[in-house]
């Protein structure tokens, strides 16, 4: 049983940065905007936050200075997509892009320099019950914050009037507009939000995953919390365990190593991006699914007709 | 703010030294496959640099270029380099070794010197340092401090530097108990902190109680500090990483070789050698021993002062490859081509090589 | 207005840069003389600049084709490799073949190759209606790990001491160099290329076909115009393209199957395909400002040690700045003064340019 708690532990942190990614991007494709930015947001929220908790030795004011290094990049490609209805795939990439090297840039004196580092939760009775407690009660803040917002999420999007209006202009900008809803306005909401939580997940990285800044840190993780989304199937609940599942088939690619297996190291590796797509396919051929969740807009330019 | 005044002072610094271009005798370049101060192998050595500003800095300009990918892109950043009147330029990734020699084709009053390569021409010289000194050391080490007898070992790429590594760790800790043992984890990268803090995890869960690393960043050594558990700096004294959990490091001290050479170019006895010098010379050190009792700190001394003086080579034999069969016998010594083709695991390791 | 865009484009670029090399603490005329201008001064540097953007120029192509029908293929990278692996076939496997008809046959086989690995996520998207930018992504992963696992494990070099990368390509095995050093016969390839584009588009029912299920769906399906079979086209096409560039570079400036076959051209392209309004023409020019980009990245790092990463803060800019210029090609501005009922003062409305 004591074997198992390490694995856990490990599969869970792994997994809490493309879950809060993948959370924010979830409920900005919900409202019809398809951002491929994410690595880029991810990025300058990791050195952001960096920057911000060693330079104050707050790590909370590096968790802050995340989400806002999030949330500006998220506005420069709102304002591109949404204002001046550029094409939202290109866009992304530019952001992605853009972000990638921004982020080297600021980080250059970053580099090579140990960060704060985020201590664990620890409740005196209940972390100390053996397996259970470490995993369910001795995670860091930040893990129970992800959690926290996908319950979050999903209460707002499937239960509160705001949620409703979210995916009504995702689902068909066109009647929303007609019906009064600022689509526009919405939708730059939901990509702050998607910013906001991209920058977090950055700032989770450097903050708490490997305290340190080094550029491409992100190793492409923004790109597997897109995938996640559509996995996901644009539901929350199943964002949590896609997210599980990609960090555990990620873990057990390395521990196999270890256990020496004979596979070539390189083959392991394949196998979180082999899965992603084996279960993007499945997910493809429920067609009712997709077509209840996805939202019929996605990425489509809005331009309200005179 | 303070990178904006750092950076003002360089540009003024830059504006100077163009106006009085041609007051140094010498232009000495680097190029670096990693950020300058990447806290492991590219920072190494940018240090070394540094060392040749301090020394020969009436004499010599030093410059480098950074992030340089192997390749065509290496190609051009040497030849860039060789044009904008680098006397002598020191490519330090294996990877630049064709680019390198193609390079010093085209420009032979140019001196090259390439690390850890194995091609040499009459302007291209290699270097490298014996890291396996360092390596059995270090393995002795873990031998003495393992509560589990099991290290964790995260490395990059199956190459013979880094199999030699792993070799000579395993006859150090053989030599204090011969029932060690190495899980190894190939991350394919020189530098990813995600994957290599991920598999010291994947490790220590399998029983792995101290980890060793042939990868360039901290992360290991920090997931050891927050479990309690130690583990072994690479490149670059890492102790402000992780306090309570690095015993030692294996430090690349490249500086006194590039003075040396770079002396020589000055001098006018630069040749083209392959150089592979190791403790003696003060091509690696090991960093401050921390976090070890002192009989261990003895030890670890008293090793390194064998290896230097001779006494003790990591490669003596008897040594036996994994299927039993005997490579050398008792008294003999591997030479250094076998070692630096190596692609064979020692007696006692159970895992595979990947072919 | 048409060209105006880009060229505003680049200029805005150009002046915001000026603002960004003053922010990292450098002279900004020199900055941009070095980043811009000076790589265009010196014949090597001009060679070099041609070398880097073939590829890509090549890339651009067929992605523009897929993107112009609405097919967004991320995977050229993945693409690339693929036709790399496949091109070295025999070279690796069979180095004493070394007559006049290995480079044209290793070349076809690289087009192959990446046409098969490109018709990977096309035939998952027709059959299976999977998101073929997720799936044309994570095949690069893919394919970069196997060529490393192929170049570290059995197609290394069995004279190179154990370390990785094949053996070097030699004789008929190599891309022929045309121009200068190093310009070689790819740069042919890319002419013909966008030539071959620029007729198809214009001129082809396949070409008009594409364009219109791009810009009006629905009315391309009333006319009989099948999506599938475009996406399988252009995904073939692209991938194609990809592998062809892909092979080129191995049998050209690498000369070896390394472990690591492109510094991402494959997603250069992409922006490339953009920068150049998905036009052929435009991407020849687009991947040449580019490409000078990526020149001007190396020229700063060493004169003025800026990182090298301001490249990719230009690209990004570069990009944006097009993109939001091209609304007003696409859509015209009109301000409509404000009334009792609440609206915004300005209002975009549809146009056409």
């Amino acid at each position: 049983m004591e074997a198992l708690e390490g694995p856990l532990l490990t599969i869970i942190t792994a997994s809490t940065p493309l879950l809060l990614a993948a959370l924010g991007e979830l409920v900005a494709e919900r409202s019809g905007v398809l951002n491929l930015g994410i690595e880029g947001m991810m990025a300058v929220g990791a050195v952001c936050g960096f920057a911000a908790g060693y330079v104050t030795g707050e790590p909370i004011a590096g968790v802050l200075a995340a989400i806002a290094a999030g949330m500006a990049m998220a506005a420069i490609f709102a304002v591109v997509t949404l204002v001046f209805v550029a094409n939202q795939v290109a866009s992304g990439l530019a952001l992605t892009l853009f972000g990638l090297g921004l982020s080297a840039l600021i980080g250059d004196a970053f580099v090579g320099v140990p960060g704060l580092g985020v201590t664990n939760i620890h409740i005196p009775v209940l972390s100390d019950i053996p397996l259970v407690g470490p995993v369910i009660f001795g995670l860091d803040p930040l893990t129970y914050l992800a959690i926290a917002l996908a319950i979050g999420v999903s209460w707002l999007l499937f239960r509160t009037r705001a949620g409703l209006t979210l995916r009504a202009v995702g689902d068909n900008h066109v009647s929303a507009h007609a019906l009064g809803y600022g689509v526009v306005r919405v939708r730059f909401i939901a990509v702050l939000f998607g910013g906001a939580c991209a920058g977090l997940a950055g700032g989770y990285l450097s903050l708490v995953y490997t305290p340190q800044w080094t550029p491409n840190m992100t190793a492409g993780r923004g790109w597997i919390a897109l995938a996640l989304v559509v996995f996901a199937a644009w539901l929350p609940a199943r964002l949590v365990i896609g997210a599980l599942l990609f960090g555990a088939v990620s873990y057990l690619a390395l521990y196999l190593q270890g256990r020496g297996v004979g596979i070539a190291s390189q083959f392991l590796s394949m196998l979180p991006y082999l899965t992603t797509i084996i279960v993007l396919v499945l997910i493809s051929r429920n067609q009712t699914l997709l077509r209840v969740n996805t939202p019929a807009c996605l990425g489509q330019p809005f331009v309200p007709d005179r | 703010m303070r990178r904006l005044i750092a950076a003002a002072s360089a540009a003024a610094i830059v504006a100077l030294a163009g106006s009085s271009a041609g007051a140094a005798d010498l232009k000495a370049c680097w190029v670096y496959v990693g950020p300058h101060n990447d806290g492991g192998y590219s920072e190494g050595h940018d240090k070394g640099r540094q060392m040749v500003d301090a020394k020969l800095g009436d004499k010599v300009e030093t410059s480098y270029v950074e992030n340089v990918r192997e390749g065509p892109d290496a190609e051009r950043a040497i030849e860039r380099l060789a044009r904008s009147g680098c006397g002598i330029i020191f490519t330090t990734s294996f990877g630049f070794m064709d680019p390198t020699i193609k390079v010093a084709q085209k420009f032979p009053d140019v001196k090259f010197e390439h690390a850890t390569g194995f091609k040499t021409a009459p302007n291209v010289t290699t270097y490298n340092a014996r890291f396996y000194e360092g390596r059995y050391i270090i393995g002795q080490i873990a031998a003495k401090m393992s509560k589990t007898g099991v290290a964790g070992y995260i490395v990059s790429f199956p190459i013979p530097e880094v199999i030699m590594g792993i070799n000579s760790f395993m006859l150090g800790a053989q030599s204090v108990n011969p029932d060690f043992k190495i899980k190894v984890v190939w991350v394919n990268s020189w530098f990813d902190p995600g994957k290599e803090g991920d598999a010291a995890k994947a490790l220590f869960d399998q029983g792995a109680d101290i980890i060793v690393q042939h990868t360039d960043s901290p992360a290991p050594l920090q997931i050891a500090e927050s479990r309690g558990l130690h583990g072994f700096g690479q490149a670059h004294d890492m102790i402000s990483f992780a306090p309570d959990a690095q015993y030692t490091a294996i430090v690349d001290n490249w500086g006194p070789y590039y003075v040396k050479r770079v002396q020589a170019v000055l001098d006018g006895t630069w040749n083209s050698q392959a150089s592979w010098e190791g403790l003696k010379d003060g091509m690696l050190v090991m960093a401050p021993y921390t976090n070890l009792p002192d009989d261990v700190v003895a030890m670890a001394k008293d090793t390194q002062a064998k290896i230097e003086s001779g006494e003790l080579h990591p490669f003596k034999g008897p040594i036996y490859k994994q299927d039993g069969t005997e490579v050398i016998g008792e008294g003999e010594q591997l030479d250094d081509d076998t070692l630096l083709s190596m692609n064979w695991y020692v007696k006692g390791i159970d895992d595979q090589i990947p072919q | 207005m048409a060209v105006l865009s880009p060229v505003i484009a680049i200029a805005l670029t150009v002046f915001t840069g000026f603002f960004i090399f003053l922010a990292v603490g450098v002279d900004p005329f020199e900055a941009l003389y070095v980043y811009f201008v000076e790589p265009l001064t010196q014949w090597w540097t001009v060679q070099e600049l041609l070398v880097k953007a073939v590829p890509i120029i090549l890339i651009a192509i067929g992605l523009s084709l897929c993107y112009r029908s609405n097919t967004w293929n991320i995977g050229a990278e993945g693409q690339l490799v693929a036709g790399a692996i496949a091109g070295s076939v025999f070279p690796v496997l069979v180095p004493e073949w070394n007559g006049p008809l290995v480079l044209p046959v290793m070349l076809l086989m690289g087009i192959a190759g990446g046409m098969l690995y490109a018709a990977i996520p096309a035939l998952l998207k027709t059959r299976f209606g999977t998101n073929e930018i997720l799936t044309s992504l994570m095949l690069v992963y893919v394919a970069q790990l196997f060529v490393d696992w192929l170049a570290r494990g059995p197609w290394r070099n069995p004279e190179g001491h154990n370390f990785p990368d094949s053996r070097p390509f030699d004789g008929w095995q190599v891309l022929p160099v045309i121009v200068g050093d190093d310009v070689r016969i790819n740069a042919i390839f890319v002419l013909i290329a966008v030539v071959v584009a620029w007729f198809v588009l214009k001129r082809t029912l396949t070409g008009f076909q594409i364009s219109v299920l791009g810009q009006a769906p629905r009315a391309a399906a009333f006319a009989g115009f099948s999506q599938k079979r475009m996406v399988l086209l252009t995904f073939l096409i692209s991938g194609g393209l990809a592998g062809l560039a892909g092979i080129c570079e191995v049998a050209g400036p690498i000369g070896m199957l390394r472990t690591t076959v492109s510094p991402g051209y494959g997603f250069t392209a992409i922006i490339v395909a953009f920068l150049g309004r998905l036009n052929p023409v435009g991407i020849l020019f687009a991947g040449l400002l580019l490409a000078l980009s990526y020149m001007g990245g190396e020229g700063v790092q060493i004169a003025l040690n800026i990182s090298d990463q301001i490249t990719r803060v230009f690209q990004g800019l570069l990009l944006f700045f097009v993109l939001t210029c091209d609304t007003f090609i696409f859509y015209r501005l009109r301000f409509v003064p404000a009334r009792s009922a609440p609206r915004a003062a300005g209002e975009v409305s549809h146009g056409s340019a």
